[in-house]
């Protein structure tokens, strides 16, 4: 690893999706010296812990219109990066359990169509016909996106970086942020477990941590990060390529394209930390959940499980952008679950603002933290 | 044929390949092994191939990294059927429930 920096023209905390997108969208423009430093390894927190989906059917605008944006780049990416990453447009099927929800699905598609994604509604019957193995005993219909899909989080991770880092920008892992330094209403730098660093510009992209990352530069962010259960069987001949949804029945699975089905859900009553350890709770109601939507699977072995925090803010959006009285301090975080399906987006939008201060995106200004003084926007309500 | 050298049976993972994704990301774990090639991700959890990627790892990159000691197996220890657990637990019904509501993600 080369000798640590003492200066930087911009820092970004977090070697993940969001900070190596970043960074290799900054590596693309005329800014030199870009330093990544992670507490960890790359894609070591969240989204290494992900269950790898990609959708735009959101139930706000500024999600759609941020998804639908970052599905046209995923297409792009594994040419641009010159890697594999298992991109895959299997559809995301999300099922509706009574007339109530499928008439608020109604009104999302609606919206949803109005910024030209290809939603349609199914019936029971016909959701039977993308998933047949599936048990229609209580689903209503269903929406149904085709564009919708999934790719494999490590590798896109990864790929990011490695570009990033091809074009000159350095990583340093296992170092952790102690402190954003700031003085006179903006950055200064950050102190790290490897030394300091003088830099003018910092970003926030450190994920379950972005709350605690901004409080050491006398920021009071509205995150909280929760922890998520996750868990993979074996592998079995594969037999759908969709991501399966219940908001009611709170789950999400997709079966992986080595076989593995993944999945996940929301945990009653979790409280809010950072502690990314595994529960027999979480095992035991997946396994009735799974055993009920595709009776098929009750034979199929659970392999492995583990967890990883969501980061969320008080709307279940992302926030993105500089905050007012601190120059140079830049948020990439509050992602809430979907930063991996957002980030190839966001890093545009944010490698954009960072180096031309009169960029305007219509997205990226809703999207900012004074969203939550202006009066909060609408709360995405299609989160598991 | 040293490329065809099977290190991890469960995912198929040769020494050639988890030699490429040392030298092209610079890996220093077994985590990150884990993460890029799937070596200890199938049924045994790395109980055979773990020893055999630290082995690979220090003959790369001349050391080991202190960190790897953490290099965690996921639960369940041992695999088990989904309708085992299924069966033993209470009717989904119940189960769904109690997730309603409580969601905050």
């Amino acid at each position: 690893m080369a000798d640590f920096p003492k200066t930087a023209d911009c820092v970004i905390i977090g070697g993940g999706i969001i900070g190596a997108s970043i960074a290799y969208e900054l590596s693309k423009k005329n800014i030199k010296n870009i330093v990544v430093v992670e507490k960890n390894t790359v894609g070591s927190g969240s989204t290494g812990r992900c269950g790898g989906g990609i959708r735009a059917q959101w139930s706000t605008p500024e999600n759609v219109k941020l998804a639908m944006a970052s599905v046209k780049r995923f297409r792009e990416l594994e040419e641009e990066l010159a890697s594999v990453t298992e991109y895959e447009e299997g559809g995301y099927l999300i099922l509706a359990h009574s007339d109530t929800e499928m008439n608020q699905f109604r009104e999302n598609v609606l919206m949803q169509k109005k910024h030209g994604l290809e939603v349609e509604i199914l019936t029971a019957e016909e959701t039977k016909k993308i998933v047949p193995l599936i048990n229609t005993e209580k689903i209503t219909g269903a929406t149904w996106c085709s564009t919708d899909g999934s790719i494999n989080p490590f590798l896109i991770n990864f790929a990011y970086m490695k570009n990033a880092m091809d074009k000159g920008v350095s990583l340093f892992t296992r170092t952790e942020v102690l402190s954003i330094k700031t003085g006179d209403s903006k950055i200064t730098g950050v102190s790290t477990t490897r030394g300091e660093i003088s830099s003018p510009v910092v970003v926030n992209a450190a994920g379950g941590y972005a709350g605690f990352v901004g409080s050491t530069a006398g920021l009071n962010l509205p995150l909280t990060p929760h922890r998520h259960e996750i868990l993979a069987t074996e592998q079995v001949n594969r037999f759908f390529r969709n991501m399966i949804m219940s908001f009611e029945y709170n789950i999400y699975f997709r079966q992986v394209k080595d076989g593995g089905i993944v999945g996940g859900q929301t945990n009653p009553g979790e409280k809010p930390g950072t502690e990314v350890n595994s529960g027999i709770a979480f095992l035991k109601e997946m396994s009735v959940k799974l055993n009920h939507f595709i009776p098929a699977l009750g034979n199929v072995k659970i392999l492995r499980q583990w967890a990883g925090l969501y980061c969320m803010s008080p709307d279940a959006q992302p926030i993105l952008g500089e905050i007012s009285g601190l120059a140079g301090y830049f948020h990439a975080c509050g992602f809430s679950g979907h930063g991996l399906m957002l980030a190839p987006r966001v890093s545009v939008l944010m490698a954009n603002t960072i180096t031309d201060p009169s960029f305007s995106d219509p997205d990226l200004e809703r999207l900012g933290i004074d969203r939550f003084e202006k009066g909060i926007v609408a709360h995405e309500k299609s989160v598991v | 044929m040293k490329d065809m050298k099977i290190i991890c049976r469960c995912q198929d993972v040769t020494e050639q390949e988890i030699v490429d994704a040392i030298r092209k990301y610079n890996l220093t774990s077994v985590d990150e092994v884990k993460r890029l090639t799937r070596a200890g991700m199938g049924h045994c959890q790395g109980k055979t191939c773990r020893k055999l990627v630290e082995q690979i790892l220090f003959r790369e990159n001349g050391f080991l990294s202190d960190e790897d000691t953490w290099s965690i197996s996921r639960p369940p220890v041992k695999s088990i059927p989904v309708k085992f657990l299924a069966e033993s637990e209470e009717p989904f019904d119940a189960v769904v429930a109690r997730g309603r509501g409580g969601q905050h993600g």
